[in-house]
């Protein structure tokens, strides 16, 4: 129910929402982003940080240089992650 | 009885282990890690003996860092000579359990008896949370308690609860371990399932936390932010160096009248040369850093209960990306401005332990306050005090330079480190929760600083202690003929060395005067001044400084003050800094490799500023 106002919303990679972009998260896709750590690695530890399928996402603040890192409300928590890292997670 | 305190970062896990042990801590490392081990004791109620471990943060036990990998090796009691915990509590912030509840779901699988502390309970409460307790408890399977660490007799509760855990052995007895590093499919689904139990037993906040979002938009703002944390560097800059000063002048001045009264006291001799130079100002010149000690520390607990320290992270991360440093480097390298000591001290705030071992090898290169005394000296005897473009003052602006070249090389070595040392380490991306802000709490803070203040006096009376006494040895034996005509000093071991490196120092511009002075400049920079006036005859006293200045000024050509200079930006001069490198590293190889590549460094840049000097005619 809470999703339907949000399928017909093109997928985006969170590392490229601007602030106050809010959405839900349709799935993670770690090969896509450019990161260091390897694609179950960042998965893993996005995992471990509440971005899980389904979850309610906000870009709270976005850093001084390049506006990275972004602060990202997860549910109830705010997480602080490099748009690079950011580019796996796909939302709509 | 042994208890282990697991949790996730931010989950109070701290508060709740100084709310239980009190005082009663020890810190040490893990043996061979650079991972802090945080060992307290308490009695219940009861009357058990309990001795706690506080196991590093961590989001599951997947052990991807060497702190991790503790907390996973300790629970499985797989790390010798650690008792495996008869009793794990894992420790949740009642108003953010998401992150927690999945860990409970993965600590289950390792059969360790399991207890969830529902820590600042109260907090959730005021938010309008609610949690079935009961409920809760019977959907994960583990008893749960709820706790408010901050508050007196907020953790009753939970002691009673633990008597009745040991005492009854029962309920969650000790099971096969059945734990297997989880696949991103098993991680996914684990969450999943903690999610499920959260909507069945937890209502969401009615109130939420509107206080954080309205600080954060001032505090995170692009430009606002980055002001308000220059503010507060500059308060704790401030502190540091000018409310620390008095405190430092009434010990030094304390240590001056002990080593006075030795002096009266006893016969002049071996003895009261000792306990004079060796042992009361080698002691003394180290603990007179105690008050920027807890200042520093002072500040940085209170930023980190506040919440601020992710937050200056967030601000920093970028700007120090590009040098290869984590956002949280930032505080331990401009603490190192004060001193090296508690700089490196601090850099037990970056979790991850490649961060944290090139912030610890680049904090030497900041400039120091204890390297004041001699750049004032030279600066003052060679450098004209004149003015270029009418506003600039030359003198002024050398000192500048001293202080960006070590800023520049430091954030060049941390380059370097990442390319060509490091490498084999995951880089840690920047991937940091943001907790919500809480006020810090005085008795929290103030055991954060006791232990701290205890532990760089443990230091200072131990391996700083033995450094200081080696080096009174070199500098006072042999002792002088009784016909002697030159300073003592100058017949000493210290001389011999220093006879034996001047040709060594020489294509740096260095006579041997100067390689004397610099061994008792291993106690602490600032030592090298006095060393100096003592090698070249000079009779102490207030003046003595103005006095050196003007007999350097005579027998040292520009090129060698400008070379000295260079050498003091780099040189790995400072006895206590190497000390705290091996103990915070765990081991002597960094403490090396410190050594080492400062020494190369100060050789260079001392080679090139006195060829270049001599060549545009400063020699």
């Amino acid at each position: 129910m809470a999703n339907n106002g949000h399928d017909d919303r093109p997928h985006l990679p969170l590392g490229l929402a601007k602030r106050g972009y809010a959405g839900v998260i349709h799935h993670i896709a770690a090969g896509d982003a450019s990161s260091a750590l390897s694609a179950v690695e960042l998965e893993s530890r996005l995992i471990e940080l509440g971005f899980v399928e389904g979850a309610r996402v906000q870009v709270l603040h976005e850093g001084v240089i390049g506006r990275d890192p972004i602060a990202v409300r997860v549910e109830n928590v705010t997480i602080a992650v490099r748009r690079r890292e950011a580019m796996a997670i796909i939302v709509a | 009885m042994h208890l282990a305190l697991v949790g996730t970062p931010n989950s109070g896990k701290t508060s709740l282990f100084n709310a239980l042990t009190g005082s009663r801590q020890k810190v040490a490392n893990y043996p061979g890690v650079t991972v802090e081990r945080k060992e307290g004791s308490f009695v219940t109620p009861l009357g058990r003996q309990i001795s706690l471990v506080d196991l590093p943060g961590t989001y599951s036990l997947r052990g991807r860092s060497p702190d991790e990998e503790i907390t996973r090796d300790v629970v499985l009691g797989r790390t010798a000579g650690e008792a495996m915990p008869d009793l794990v509590l894992c420790v949740a912030d009642s108003t953010n359990l998401r992150l927690t509840i999945r860990l409970v779901l993965e600590l289950k699988s390792t059969g360790r008896p399991l207890m969830l502390v529902l820590n600042m309970f109260d907090i959730a409460t005021r938010r309008g949370v609610t949690v079935d307790v009961a409920k809760l408890s019977e959907a994960l399977g583990v008893p749960v308690v709820t706790s408010i660490a901050v508050r007196k007799g907020g953790t009753a509760d939970l002691l009673r609860r633990t008597d009745e855990i040991i005492a009854a052995q029962a309920p969650v007895a000790f099971q096969q371990n059945r734990w297997q590093p989880l696949t991103v499919a098993q991680l996914r689904a684990t969450q999943r399932e903690a999610d499920r139990i959260i909507a069945a037993t937890i209502s969401l906040p009615t109130k939420p936390d509107t206080w954080t979002a309205r600080v954060d938009a001032w505090v995170l703002h692009p430009i606002a932010g980055l002001l308000i944390l220059l503010l507060l560097l500059f308060v704790m800059f401030q502190a540091v160096f000018a409310w620390a000063q008095p405190l430092m002048d009434l010990l030094q001045a304390a240590f001056d009248a002990v080593g006075q009264l030795v002096q009266d006291t006893l016969p002049a001799g071996l003895l009261q040369s000792f306990l004079q130079n060796g042992v009361i100002s080698g002691v003394g010149s180290v603990i007179v850093f105690l008050p920027q000690i807890v200042i520093i520390f002072l500040f940085i607990l209170l930023l980190e209960d506040f919440g601020y320290m992710a937050r200056a992270a967030f601000l920093m991360d970028r700007i120090m990306g590009g040098a290869g440093l984590h956002g949280r480097a930032f505080i331990p390298l401009l603490s190192s401005f004060a001193c090296a000591i508690p700089g490196i001290m601090a850099t037990r705030v970056i979790d991850n332990r490649r961060d944290r071992l090139t912030t610890i090898l680049i904090a030497p290169l900041m400039t120091c306050s204890a390297r004041i005394p001699v750049y004032t000296l030279i600066i003052s005897a060679f450098i004209p005090s004149r003015l270029i473009w009418g506003w600039i003052n030359l003198q002024g602006l050398v000192m500048f330079g001293l202080y960006a070249v070590g800023i520049a090389s430091a954030l060049g070595v941390s380059f370097l480190i990442k390319f060509f040392m490091l490498r084999d380490y995951a880089p840690a991306p920047f991937m940091l929760e943001l907790p919500d802000y809480k006020l810090p709490r005085a008795r929290s803070v103030a055991i954060g600083v006791y232990t701290r203040a205890k532990m760089f006096l443990q230091r200072a009376g131990t391996t700083i202690f033995s450094m200081m006494v080696l080096i009174w040895f070199l500098a006072s034996f042999p002792t002088a003929p009784a016909s002697a005509t030159d300073p003592a000093i100058n017949y000493s071991f210290a001389a011999m060395i220093g006879k034996a490196i001047a040709p060594l120092l020489a294509p740096i511009g260095f006579n041997w005067q100067i390689a004397v002075a610099l061994i008792p400049g291993m106690a602490a920079r600032e030592v090298a001044v006095a060393a100096l006036g003592t090698v070249y005859a000079i009779e102490g006293g207030k003046e003595a400084a103005d006095q050196i200045g003007q007999v350097l000024a005579t027998k040292w050509s520009l090129a060698t003050a400008l070379s000295l200079l260079a050498w003091y930006i780099f040189a790995p001069q400072c006895a206590s800094t190497l000390a705290v490198i091996r103990r915070e590293t765990g081991s002597s190889k960094w403490m090396a490799v410190t050594f080492a590549y400062m020494l190369v460094l100060a050789y260079l840049a001392s080679l090139s500023t006195y060829n270049i000097a001599c060549a545009l005619g400063a020699g």
